[in-house]
């Protein structure tokens, strides 16, 4: 039986994530269709009907889902969702946000933030911002599952030719309004796809220090990650933050400068490949989960690295 | 205008928890347990507003085992007027949760229900979104900003992107971030208070809805360690390492 996965765009191009829960889709079952619900998103139609794991686009265009306002996304999944058993999304803040909606509505018990499927019914998520792994099977007919998307490879995105199926509208309940979101915009890589991230921490005392850490970023061509201490003290706009309350990311590098440790902090960054932490508190938890640590005042060790880096002829983007 | 505010006790933010050998779990006993810090920024809002004067009374519930009261308690002492305990042995998922809490806002009647975005242990990000949907309310999830209106509320959201603005009318269910404010420390005059005030006592299995688990947990284990690495002595080394043992850059 089929999987049913909500795709998620900008109404012009599907965000990157969705080929992440895509291809965890697909270990759930083999015929997985995906839902485009959107406003002028014929563009993003095609796009999903040429990723080949894709067998089928169900394709809803109407001002009602602009925004994807959960009040109006949901009852459309709901009405969607009888030729399905699972209903998939993304673990991040666009899956987050509808899905309880969908498995309240089917009575349905979701299983949030899925790093890995044993089985179409047994999942693994973790828990206790990852210090524990549970693997739980869902006893539901109907299943509502959220990917998290770094524990999964992106599905390929040319070379399929899925049909795509137009589907009506439903009524929206018009008790919720959209008024405007403020998208950080930057050249650098994306947090939650870079190859590289480097994080600042509270140890960069300020908004303006983070220059040293940006610097050094479009050196690597890396993106710009922080702690929830340096975001709440406003150093850095929160869509930075990674950690259990904000985002997971798995780079092949991960330099965490000016940053403690905390079990909240590492429940965001500890798959990373390889670890580098500077800091100048050698007991630092942070060193522990490092594969190179270094003891160091930031403030004399970022010019230093950049410079460094500015020596070497190479570099790989 | 009234609130309910929805307060979980959970393994302190603090503790790092142990995996229990025959994998059924994670030990709690003599483990010091909390409020799941965004509730204590559910509370914290919910009381603001009364004090603002267009709320008048804010409800403090909780579903849990006899301690669970006491995240009821901590509630009423920094402002909440009364309580509610729903008791329940075990552990309920996010589903019946909002099952029982969908309850309470049909007697209490609500004009807002504040919950926290995500609770620490179980980390699900469900209940308040599965409780609005049940309500047929519409939701504003992971809010850092609420400005209460007549009959609505205007709410910043953070999002994956950065920041997001919504309307959502009245009656409305809020998840909470923990930026949405800074949680007062109750004083030692208000601990005394909120002995007095009341806390209703209800059964979960008593309302007569399905809390009955549907995901069954197989079993719990530690996550895989990482390794020990390596102290380097200066940053020509580090970036020798980076260049040539990890070739990572
Ligand atoms: C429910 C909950 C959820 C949370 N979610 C998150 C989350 O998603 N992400 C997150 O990051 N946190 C989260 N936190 C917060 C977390 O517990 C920590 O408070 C936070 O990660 C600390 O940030 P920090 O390491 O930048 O600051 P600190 O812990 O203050 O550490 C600063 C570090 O900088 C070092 N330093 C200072 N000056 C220098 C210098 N000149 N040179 C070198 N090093 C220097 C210090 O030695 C210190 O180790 C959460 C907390 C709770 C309760
Ligand atoms: N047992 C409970 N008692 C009271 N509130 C709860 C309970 N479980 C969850 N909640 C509320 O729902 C929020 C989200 O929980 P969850 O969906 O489990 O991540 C929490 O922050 C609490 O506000």
């Amino acid at each position: 039986m089929s999987v049913l996965l909500i795709a998620e765009h900008n109404n012009k191009n599907l965000k990157p994530f969705t080929l992440n829960a895509i291809t965890a889709a697909s270990k759930i079952d083999a015929e997985v269709h995906v839902l485009v619900a959107g406003s002028g998103s014929e563009n993003v139609a095609k796009e999903v009907a040429a990723i080949p794991l894709v067998k089928k686009v169900l394709h809803c265009d109407s001002p009602n889902y602009q925004n994807y306002l959960p009040e109006n996304l949901a009852p459309l999944v709901t009405k969607n969702a009888d030729k399905y058993d699972h209903i998939v999304a993304s673990a991040n803040t666009f899956g987050k946000n509808f899905m309880p909606r969908v498995a309240a509505a089917l009575d349905s018990s979701q299983v949030s933030d899925v790093i890995k499927v044993n089985s179409p019914d047994t999942f693994v998520r973790p828990i206790y911002a990852g210090n524990a792994f549970a693997t739980v099977k869902s006893n539901d007919k109907k299943r509502c599952v959220t990917i998290r998307p770094t524990s999964f490879e992106p599905a390929p995105k040319t070379g399929g030719s899925a049909q795509v199926e137009k589907v009506e509208a439903v009524d929206i309940p018009n008790f919720s309004k959209f008024i405007k979101r403020e998208e950080t915009k930057s050249e650098r890589p994306e947090l939650g796809t870079a190859r590289v991230v480097i994080s600042g921490g509270r140890g960069l005392e300020s908004g303006e220090n983070f220059k040293l850490i940006t610097d050094i970023a479009d050196k690597l061509n890396a993106a710009v990650g922080a702690s929830r201490a340096a975001v709440d003290a406003g150093y850095i706009s929160n869509d930075h933050q990674v950690g259990q309350t904000g985002k997971v990311v798995v780079p092949d590098l991960y330099i965490a400068v000016g940053i403690s440790g905390a079990i909240q902090h590492l429940a965001g960054m500890k798959e990373s490949k390889i670890i580098v932490a500077i800091n100048k508190d050698g007991e630092a938890p942070i060193f522990s989960i490092a594969d190179y640590g270094l003891e160091a005042d930031l403030f004399k060790a970022l010019p230093e690295f950049l410079s460094e880096l500015n020596k070497l002829n190479t570099i790989q983007k | 205008m009234k609130i309910l505010v929805a307060v979980k006790r959970v393994i302190d933010y603090n503790v790092q928890i142990r995996v229990k050998e025959d994998g059924s779990g994670v030990h709690t006993d003599n483990v010091k347990m909390s409020t799941n810090p965004p509730d204590d920024n559910a509370v914290e809002e919910s009381v603001k507003l009364k004090e603002s004067g267009k709320v008048k009374e804010v409800v403090a519930v909780t579903i849990g085992e006899e301690k669970a009261q006491e995240t009821v308690r901590k509630a009423l002492a920094v402002g909440a007027d009364r309580g509610i305990h729903v008791k329940a042995d075990s552990y309920i998922e996010p589903l019946g949760i909002a099952k029982i809490l969908k309850k309470v806002v049909e007697k209490e009647k609500p004009d807002m229900v504040f919950v926290g975005k995500q609770a620490i242990d179980d980390d699900c990000n469900q209940t308040g979104q599965m409780l609005a949907a049940m309500l047929n309310w519409p939701q504003a999830t992971f809010s850092s900003k609420v400005v209460l209106k007549d009959k609505s509320m205007e709410i910043v959201r953070e999002i994956d992107e950065g920041l997001e603005t919504i309307e959502v009318n009245l009656p409305a269910v809020v998840t909470c971030d923990l930026r949405l404010n800074e949680p007062r420390y109750a004083s030692l005059p208000n601990i005394m208070k909120a002995k007095k005030k009341p806390i209703d006592q209800m059964v979960a299995k008593d309302l007569g809805v399905d809390i009955a688990n549907r995901v069954q947990q197989l079993k719990v284990e530690e996550p895989p360690k990482r390794k020990a690495g390596i102290k380097v002595s200066n940053v020509a080394e580090l970036i020798s390492k980076l260049k040539n043992e990890a070739k990572v850059i």
